[in-house]
């Protein structure tokens, strides 16, 4: 009996320690980002593109890539959302027969797990194919794919939460498939769809290799869908490749922007998705 | 009544069109990955491009083994060090912890694995390379830190909220009255975790270190920045490694200057998206027949 | 001719036979109950009528249900008009994820019902004549009180009727739920197990509900609870394992029974 309990004890102890370990490590990440990027953050930092000689350490600020980020992560999300929304009702089985939706659910989760470098190359071939240069265009484009695997797959997961006695009140009162899904499928899904959007935005806006050839780098704000941009993870990226501390501070203060952006849009979705969430039957 | 017909049949179509396209989607990436290959393939053989360390593009050799072992290297490490650690504090938060403080570490685990991967390479530069490089001169075998070590603990880091929150869902997915039968015999609680819930859900758990190591796998820019980046099999922990995602992301910009170069970066993609692919397509088929079944 | 009559009925899930051969003509303006042990294709049935079963996977029916002469089952059928005809009360009730006015209003103006149509439907259903109030929706208005009025739910919600119908009471959402189906002009009502989920006084509400529409409404209610078939039921069907074993009217139904199984299950040997 006395070992029975030793077991359980020694075992109990791995798991704190290891549960631990596991959110002081996470904790560190979050804390060494502030840490460092805390003192380099000025507000020159975001309001400024950078001027002349901001590479060796002279004036200027990351706007062009805080900016930058913002068009590829609003610009893909409604590129994604627009394209999302009816797959994601497309898989309910009013729609589609059980084989077909089964199977395009499988091709969304190895799409989801793709690299998103892979995603990169893939659009670097396409684009070169029809004579696109890194762009704005280009950057959207292949955040799209990235970002439509993740939005669809998570407002599925809600869409199918839904009890089927909801969907059949509302048939049984004479409504068409499409008059239910916007009526009551749109509705009860609302707040779970909300944060789908706003986890995929998460994900593209801090992704770097999928526009690393993609959507270049530029110190100016694009002009045009055709012109280059610039981007946060891109930012910090090239500026800590750079031997000058300066510049490497920079790269620590836009890594604690991106953080920001991110944690921000995480917290805001699970409002969001709160408040939403009014009508909602359970 | 016709238009509301009309609307709904409009509707349909658009819909199911939608469907048809994402799919489509799909096998465009696979299909111009796969014609982009085939240049570098129809010049060398297929066994000669895995297993050649020589990697001399400008003479037109193309061997992958180095980058090839460095992924699957510091992959392994990461894997080594995050499945025991995650799989104990996900038993613990299933099995020991309250449902409110469950709650609480699931959601800020949620918020740590949305953390842009710039951002773990970012603290790897900070912390871990530091942390490598003193650890290597205390074992006596000097090292820059760039090394496959700091790679494979980078990853481990990254890896960790996945394989976490994975396998505490699968947890959560067997039954109460499971655990009230064993507990009833009188059996303590890690007993009771050893020997119904580990074995109820080992497929579940293979899962979740599956997708780990997909993600794990595919990693580019956290890797990128802490590994090295020397194309030469890595003979020790401290040595520099050269994986492939860091391999494509690096070569990117002149590969359209040296002949077959482009093709044989697409063909690193294409390793990466099949093995990435088929693993995740594996994981996600054992987690789909432990939800129709409850639990395997 | 009845609104509702089964022909030859066979359903099954897959290779799992769930009705066998049900023919039966259910009765207009009464209310027909159909009892028997859970499992045996009470709700099958049910759902049947109205086609809510195209929402389950491999159903396979065959024979014929007519509703008003014409074959539900015909590919050409009106899946659309037919489910207006067919008013539906499911076993928990399912608050539509809106407001309690817009669970009423939400029939009607999918229905795209006019003005004129609106104000025709509320004279008909009150028997008299009324004065459309001068503002946006009035008629809509007029119409959700009266629909509310006829399920007993007006003096309760009168006050909140914006607020998400998730929010009332298990009880008045059942009665929410009866006042939807009624909006859209059924000739029937279908209700599977309605009071099932509901406290013992709202159940009996919603009893008193059906024993007062009875006489402009045929209703079929599933039920598993004995007593409640014996309180409410002017027609019987007994469904045993899938087979239509017994029907007839209530009185001779549970005085009389001809079969031994119907015999056996009133008096609770068998359930």
């Amino acid at each position: 009996m006395r070992s029975r309990r030793l077991e359980e004890q020694i075992f109990k102890g791995l798991m704190i320690a290891s549960l631990t370990l596991v959110l002081v490590v996470l904790a560190g990440i979050i804390f060494i980002t502030i840490y460092k990027g805390a003192p380099a953050l000025t507000l020159s930092m975001l309001t400024e593109t950078p001027k002349g000689g901001y590479y060796l350490g002279k004036e200027g600020g990351i706007a062009n890539a805080i900016v930058g980020s913002l068009y590829l992560g609003l610009g893909a999300s409604f590129c994604a959302l627009l394209l999302s929304v009816p797959v994601a009702f497309g898989l309910q089985k009013e729609y589609t027969g059980w084989r077909f939706a089964s199977f395009t659910k499988l091709v969304l989760d190895v799409l989801w797990g793709i690299p998103s470098i892979v995603y990169g190359a893939f659009g670097f071939v396409v684009m070169a194919y029809f004579g696109l240069r890194a762009s704005l265009l280009g950057g959207i484009i292949v955040l799209t794919l990235l970002m439509l695997p993740i939005m669809v797959r998570s407002m599925e997961e809600v869409i199918r939460t839904i009890p089927l006695e909801l969907k059949e009140v509302s048939y049984a009162l004479g409504t068409t498939r499409i008059e239910t899904t916007m009526a009551v499928v749109l509705r009860q899904a609302l707040p779970g769809m909300v944060t789908a959007v706003l986890l995929a935005f998460g994900r593209g806006i801090g992704d770097a290799a999928s526009i690393l050839f993609t959507a270049g780098y530029t110190d100016y704000i694009p002009r045009s869908l055709f012109d280059p941009v610039a981007s946060l993870p891109l930012a910090v990226f090239f500026q800590i490749g750079t031997p000058i501390p300066e510049v490497q501070e920079r790269a620590y203060a836009s890594a604690l922007i991106l953080l920001l952006i991110v944690f921000v849009v995480s917290i805001v979705s699970r409002i969001l998705s709160h408040r939403f969430s009014k009508h909602i039957v359970r | 009544m016709k238009v509301r017909r009309f609307k709904d049949s409009l509707a349909t179509t658009f819909i199911r069109a939608s469907l048809v396209f994402v799919n489509a989607i799909a096998f465009v990436i696979a299909i111009t990955l796969f014609m982009k290959t085939r240049p570098i393939l129809a010049k060398t053989t297929l066994s000669h491009l895995l297993s050649s360390t020589s990697w001399h593009p400008l003479r037109g050799d193309f061997g992958f083994f180095p980058f090839i072992i460095g992924t699957l290297e510091v992959t392994a490490i990461a894997m080594i060090l995050s499945i025991p650690v995650c799989l104990l504090s996900a038993i613990y938060l299933s099995e020991y912890a309250h449902g409110r403080f469950r709650g609480f570490v699931r959601l800020v685990v949620d918020i740590l694995a949305g953390i842009p991967s710039v951002i773990y390479g970012l603290c790897g530069v900070i912390a871990i390379v530091p942390l490598v490089r003193i650890l290597g001169q205390a074992l006596g075998s000097p090292t820059t830190g760039y090394s496959l070590l700091a790679g494979g603990i980078i990853l481990a880091i990254m890896v960790s909220p996945v394989i976490t929150s994975v396998a505490l869902e699968v947890f959560r997915t067997i039954p109460r009255a499971a655990r009230e039968n064993s507990l009833a015999l009188g059996i303590t609680t890690w007993e009771m975790v050893k020997h119904v819930i580990l074995r109820s859900s080992l497929h579940g758990i293979i899962a979740a270190i599956v997708l780990g190591f997909a993600r794990a796998f595919g990693e580019t820019m956290a890797v990128l920045m802490v590994v090295g980046n020397v194309p030469k099999v890595p003979l020790s922990l401290f040595d520099p490694a050269y994986p492939l995602p860091a391999l494509i992301a690096n070569n990117y910009g002149e590969m359209m200057s040296i002949p077959l170069y482009d093709s044989a970066l697409m063909f690193a993609a294409l390793i990466l998206m099949v093995v990435v692919g088929g693993f995740s397509l594996g994981a996600h088929l054992i987690l789909l027949k432990i939800e129709r079944r409850g639990y395997v | 001719m009845p609104h509702i009559s089964l022909n030859n009925l066979s359903i099954s899930y897959g290779n799992h036979k769930v009705l066998h051969e049900v023919s039966v003509d259910i009765p207009d303006s009464q209310i027909t109950v159909i009892i028997g042990p859970s499992g045996c294709g009470k709700t099958t049935l049910l759902k049947s009528l109205n086609r809510l079963l195209d929402l389950n996977d491999d159903v396979s029916v065959k024979g014929n249900v007519l509703i008003d002469g014409v074959n539900t089952y015909d590919p050409k059928a009106d899946v659309l008009s037919l489910r207006k005809k067919l008013g539906f009360l499911s076993q928990r009730p399912y608050p539509l994820p809106m407001s309690i006015y817009d669970n009423i209003a939400f029939g009607p103006k999918v229905h795209r019902l006019t003005q004129e149509q609106i104000v025709q439907q509320i004279r008909d259903l009150e028997g008299r004549s009324f004065q459309v109030p001068e503002r946006k929706n009035g008629a809509m208005d007029v119409l959700v009180e009266s629909y509310l009025r006829l399920a007993g739910l007006w003096d309760e919600v009168k006050d909140r009727l914006r607020t998400p119908a998730s929010r009332l009471s298990i009880g008045q959402q059942q009665r929410l739920a009866l006042a939807r189906a009624l909006a859209v002009e059924p000739e029937a009502i279908l209700a599977d197990e309605p009071t099932s989920a509901l406290d013992p006084l709202s159940a009996q509400l919603i009893e008193k509900q059906f024993k007062f529409l009875r006489n402009n409404y045929t209703i079929v209610v599933v039920t598993h609870i004995l007593r409640q078939a014996r309180r409410i039921a002017d027609y019987v069907i007994f469904l045993y394992l899938g087979e239509l074993v017994e029907h007839g009217p209530a009185e001779s139904f549970f005085k009389s029974p001809k079969d031994e199984r119907t015999r056996a299950y009133i008096s609770g040997e068998i359930s």
